[in-house]
């Protein structure tokens, strides 16, 4: 049977951060990839090779061996790449995502077995060896996500599946018994709100749980403060370099300075923007401007002031850091215990700010911190539900007949029943024998 | 005709399941019998004088497609159709009509005593006939024996039937009927998996009692659309149901004494439908509404019964006159027939083949409710299907089968086979998947191609079929090629994006506020088209968009369907099935890898390695020689 095939790719190794990370990948388009992501653009058959792995910027991921086992001679019987990365997180999450901009999709638990099996490359003793592994794969999956999530990814998940359930019920009650006096007939007003109240959600946690595109992209991190305070010395110092030009002179920076540092692992631009002020400078006035929006984008605000002045207020956020500057200047006791206390100038206390702005930044993938594999379905499931459920919202508004609007949220709830567990008919059946009294 | 007690096929009973199979078995040419303890109970509606409504509409549909009997009969017999959901979109209607019982038991004993290839014989029957494993026939109570390739039993409650009503208990199959010992125990003896179920009847009452100027009535539609395909129009007068209420004085009357019920007194151990609760059921479950509605629906034109539909019971004789009486227009009423609860067993369908034939005893098919199902309409599509594969075994052909893509049939012997059932099952339009596909007004297109092929379908229905067929193909090459651009469009002031792309009227009709009536006005070559025609096309315009979207789950589907499954596969053999797993393959022993996936709780896991024990298989026999 000639099936069309799409190329997968998955880590084939433990959860980082390990050793090594070994990502495997199958499929058609293996050689593709290879050309459009390894520093070889071909590989000697069954031959370790040292690469680098480029993502889809052409920047450098990482070194490893790769070894190219051309189909079928190979454990699925397609074109199969391995590739040997260092282990960490942020490496194999960006492994990973180059291979899928160069067209891999991640592969469904025991996808690699199953075509493996569906090519005839694997024996029966294999075949019964690996059943039970992949079973273990799949539930462990499912169990180490929602465990890491300490239960509120799954909590939400439930929650979202119980409101799709509910909006089906209203929409197959209407459908199913409309000779009922008791099942609802005008099912838009309620469908309406929990099906835009539900894209809102999922587009919030796509904002907030999209943390592998932080991971490539970086994370946001913008200083603030008034002219003077000493932004830019505390950027140079972060960079190691002048980066930025500094001068006694208040508002010297003038437009937002955006650098690109590693700071414990993680990608980060940090931005210096110009001191926030009321001023009639036409440039000045749209650098401040400028410095507002970068704040409003930073997923982590550090706001610098003169320790000699007080903290300041404007704009401050829960969560944001407060740095004393040019604390020489005065008695230590005078700042407030929850400030960190710097000279910029003299780099002092630069190094307790670095930690601190790491642990900031663990905290934020710690949230979020599900084993990356699982994270990244979801993440793939959320969107295809997304898609359905802005779907579902046009058909009602369109008026089209409830027939559609089902069809549509039907299709979303079994996106988001891959993440979790299944919705079959006979849930929403029950949903609403339970809620309507049916039975003329 | 050989020796007049030798049949390729026996069907047993002379309900639903019976007619349908009898006569799609006779359809494809197998010398067919029918046995019945009484002809003239032949086509008898047992309990709600209707036929159709949602998905079981789209059933009737289906079965005449294949050129079965129901709808024909239907059609002759209706006196008040109705189409449901007309609000709503094509694929949702429900057709549906009130049935004259009398004229539908005239129409269907018609059609069944003048059948080809189809023998009514009338008999009890008390045994199969069992040569070499497999059913050679029947043992009747007359002492006759029947002989056949393949028996059809569609006896429907007859395994244990109990009736309930109040403290009341008669075993029977129906009021008045005789349950079959024999051919229970026989059924018994093969120790097929069982499981109890309930349902319930509401009283019957005198019409001319009913004080019906009270009541609001529901009259039936101006144009009655017919079920079959081959029916023009309804000859059959109209008539309304009323329409009535309970009210907190019938409801302090059933909860005072809902003790006395059968099914509150823990008389009953079935379970019963949850879409059709008893009265008692509705009161205890949703105490906070004060009324539920009761339609009233006349049993026939010349027939005085009423069928109060809503309010089934198992509550004592005099509680149920008191409590009908407590009812708006009913408070003079004369009943009948009191309300019954009915128990009986069911054998689980998960022992059945997808072609409904016992897996233990080749030859053997059950259709009806003796799988655990309800309504007519269940009753015959699987009639249908298991008269069809008792002539084609017969015959030494394999099973015809239906896939869930293409059929509410295929959706209900699948449901059935594959999940069992835990209540009475019925159709619901939420049950298949590709809902928007599988509509009613396109049963003929999806399946009469199908019905030819395997010979279920007439040459009249043939001929009408591609005449139609050729109709349809050249109405939508015509709605293909008139187009016109976004700008001309807007003109017309329909709303289409102005991207300058050419729409033809095929596409404009998947806007929703686009419908045949401006494509009309647009392209005058359209207009010119027959209206069903016409109408057909809109309807298909309309879903092609997410019909072309459903495309890629469909070949899914069927890839896995093509997976097949051996039917004497050793599960136990099969590597790293955990136990769970294992018991539930070898409850339903699957036809293929879909149907296994389909299986309540079947993790990826067994099915890969189900899948991979399947692929080996054929290695290691020609290893072997």
């Amino acid at each position: 049977m000639a099936l069309r095939r799409d190329t997968i790719c998955a880590l084939a190794s433990g959860p980082p951060p390990a050793a090594i990370s070994i990502l495997r990948v199958s499929g058609p388009q293996v050689q593709e990839i290879i050309a459009a992501r390894f520093s070889a653009t071909t590989l000697v058959p069954r031959h370790a090779t040292l690469v680098d792995v480029f993502d889809a910027e052409g920047e450098v991921i990482d070194s490893g061996l790769a070894v190219f086992m051309p189909g079928p001679a190979s454990y699925t019987g397609e074109d199969t790449l391995e590739i040997s990365l260092h282990g960490g997180r942020i490496i194999t999450e960006l492994a990973l995502e180059a291979l899928m901009t160069a067209g891999a999709r991640l592969a469904e638990p025991g996808e690699f077995t199953r075509r493996a099996f569906e090519h005839g490359k694997l024996d029966l003793t294999r075949a019964e060896a690996v059943a039970d592994l992949i079973d273990a794969e799949s539930q462990a999956q499912l169990a180490q996500a929602l465990k890491q999530m300490d239960g509120a990814l799954e909590t939400l998940y439930a929650g979202w599946r119980a409101d799709l359930t509910t909006c089906l019920a209203l929409l197959e009650a209407s459908i199913d018994f409309p000779d009922e006096e008791d099942a609802p007939d005008r099912v838009e007003k309620p469908v309406g709100e929990s099906l835009e109240g539900l894209e809102c959600e999922l587009r919030k946690a796509l904002e907030h749980g999209n943390i592998s595109e932080r991971i490539r992209d970086g994370f946001k991190i913008a200083i603030l403060g008034k002219p003077n305070a000493g932004k830019s010395t505390l950027l140079n110092q972060l960079a190691k370099r002048e980066a930025a030009i500094v001068t006694e002179i208040p508002g010297t920076t003038r437009d937002v300075i955006e650098i690109r540092l590693s700071i414990g692992g993680y990608l980060v631009w940090i931005s210096d923007t110009a001191g926030l002020r009321e001023t009639s400078d036409i440039v000045e006035a749209e650098g401040v401007r400028r410095a507002r929006e970068a704040a409003s984008k930073a997923d982590l605000r550090i706001w610098v002031f003169d320790a000699q002045d007080n903290p300041p207020v404007d704009g401050v956020q829960p969560g944001d850091l407060r740095v004393a500057n040019k604390c020489d200047l005065v008695d230590p006791g005078t700042v407030s215990r929850e400030t960190l206390k710097i000279t910029a100038k003299a780099g002092i206390g630069i190094s307790a700010l670095e930690t601190e702005m790491i642990s900031r930044l663990n905290a934020m993938t710690q949230n979020i911190g599900a084993p990356m594999i699982t994270r990244a379905r979801h993440r793939q499931g959320i969107e295809r539900a997304l898609t359905h459920l802005v779907a579902a919202q046009h058909q009602l508004k369109s008026g089209s007949g409830a027939e559609f609007v089902a069809e549509d949220v039907r299709l979303a709830s079994r996106e988001l029943g891959t993440l979790t567990g299944h919705i079959n008919p006979d849930t929403v059946l029950g949903a609403v024998f339970s809620s309507f009294c049916i039975g003329k | 005709m050989s020796d007049p007690l030798e049949f390729d096929i026996i069907v047993v009973g002379g309900g639903h399941a019976g007619c349908e199979a009898a006569s799609a078995a006779a359809r494809t040419g197998a010398r067919t019998a029918l046995i019945t303890h009484k002809i003239e109970t032949i086509g008898e509606m047992s309990c709600n004088p209707a036929i159709g409504g949602l998905g079981k509409g789209h059933l009737v549909r289906e079965i005449d497609a294949l050129d079965g009997l129901m709808a024909r009969v239907a059609d002759q017999s209706g006196i008040q159709f109705r189409m449901l959901n007309r609000s709503k979109g094509p694929a949702v209607w429900g057709p549906r009509a009130q049935i004259d019982r009398k004229l539908y038991r005239q129409a269907m004993q018609s059609e069944i005593l003048n059948h080809t290839n189809l023998t009514v014989i009338a008999d009890g029957v008390e045994d199969l006939l069992i040569e070499k494993d497999m059913v050679s026939g029947v043992l009747g109570e007359s002492g006759r024996h029947y002989a056949a390739g393949a028996v059809v039993i569609t006896t429907g409650t007859f395994l244990k039937g109990i009736i309930h009503r109040g403290a009341e208990r008669i075993p029977a199959g129906r009021v008045g009927e005789q349950p079959a010992i024999g051919l229970a125990d026989r059924l018994y003896g093969l120790g097929l998996p069982m499981g109890r179920l309930k349902t319930g009847t509401p009283a019957r009452l005198n019409g001319k009692t009913i004080d019906w100027t009270r009541l609001d009535m529901q009259a039936a539609d101006e144009t009655p659309i017919p079920f079959s395909y081959l029916t023009d129009r309804i000859e059959v007068p109209q008539i309304a149901c009323g329409i009535t209420h309970t009210n907190p004085e019938t409801h302090a009357i059933i909860a005072e004494n809902i003790n006395q019920s059968a099914v509150y007194s823990g008389a009953i151990a079935g379970r019963g439908p949850r879409y059709c609760p008893s009265i008692e059921d509705k009161i205890h479950r949703f105490a906070e509404k004060t009324r539920h509605q009761i339609f009233l629906e006349p049993e026939g034109l010349d027939d005085d019964t009423v069928y109060p539909n809503g309010i089934s019971t198992s509550l004592p004789r005099d509680v149920q006159d008191v409590f009908v009486r407590q009812i708006e227009g009913l408070e003079d009423v004369e009943i009948l027939e009191y309300g019954y609860a009915i128990e009986y067993d069911y054998v689980d369908p998960r022992a059945l083949d997808v072609g409904l034939q016992v897996k233990v005893l080749p030859g053997l098919f059950l259709a009806g409710q003796i799988n655990g199902t309800t309504g007519y309409e269940e009753a015959g599509a699987q009639g249908l299907v298991a008269g069809l594969n008792a002539a084609r075994r017969v015959r030494g052909d394999s099973h015809a089968t239906f896939d869930r893509a293409e059929a509410y049939i295929g959706v209900l012997i699948d449901d059935l086979i594959t999940r069992g059932v835990t209540e009475p099952y019925r159709m619901f339009t939420s049950r298949a998947e590709y809902r928007l596909s599988l509509r009613s007004d396109n049963a003929d297109q999806r399946l009469t191609a199908r019905g030819i092929e395997l010979g279920l379908v007439g040459k009249h229905r043939a001929e009408m079929f591609h005449v139609k067929q050729a109709a349809l193909e050249s109405g939508r090459s015509l709605m293909k090629a008139s187009q016109m651009t976004p700008n001309d469009a807007q003109k017309l002031g329909w709303k289409v994006n102005q991207d300058g792309q050419r729409r033809s009227a095929w596409e404009f009709l998947a806007y929703p506020t686009i419908s045949i009536a401006h494509v009309e006005t647009a392209f005058p070559q359209i207009a010119a088209l027959h209206p069903a025609i016409k109408d057909q096309l809109e309807i298909e315009a309309m879903y092609a968009g997410y019909i072309e979207r459903q495309k890629e789950d469909v070949a899914a589907l069927r890839r896995e369907e093509s997976l097949t499954l051996p039917d004497d596969l050793d599960y136990r053999a099969v590597g790293g099935l955990t136990n769970e797993a294992r018991a539930k393959l070898e409850t339903v022993r699957p036809a293929t890898l879909g149907q296994a996936a389909r299986i309540e709780g079947m993790t990826p896991g067994a099915l890969t390695a189900l899948l991979a024990f399947v692929r080996r298989r054929p290695d290691r026999k020609k290893a072997h020689g």
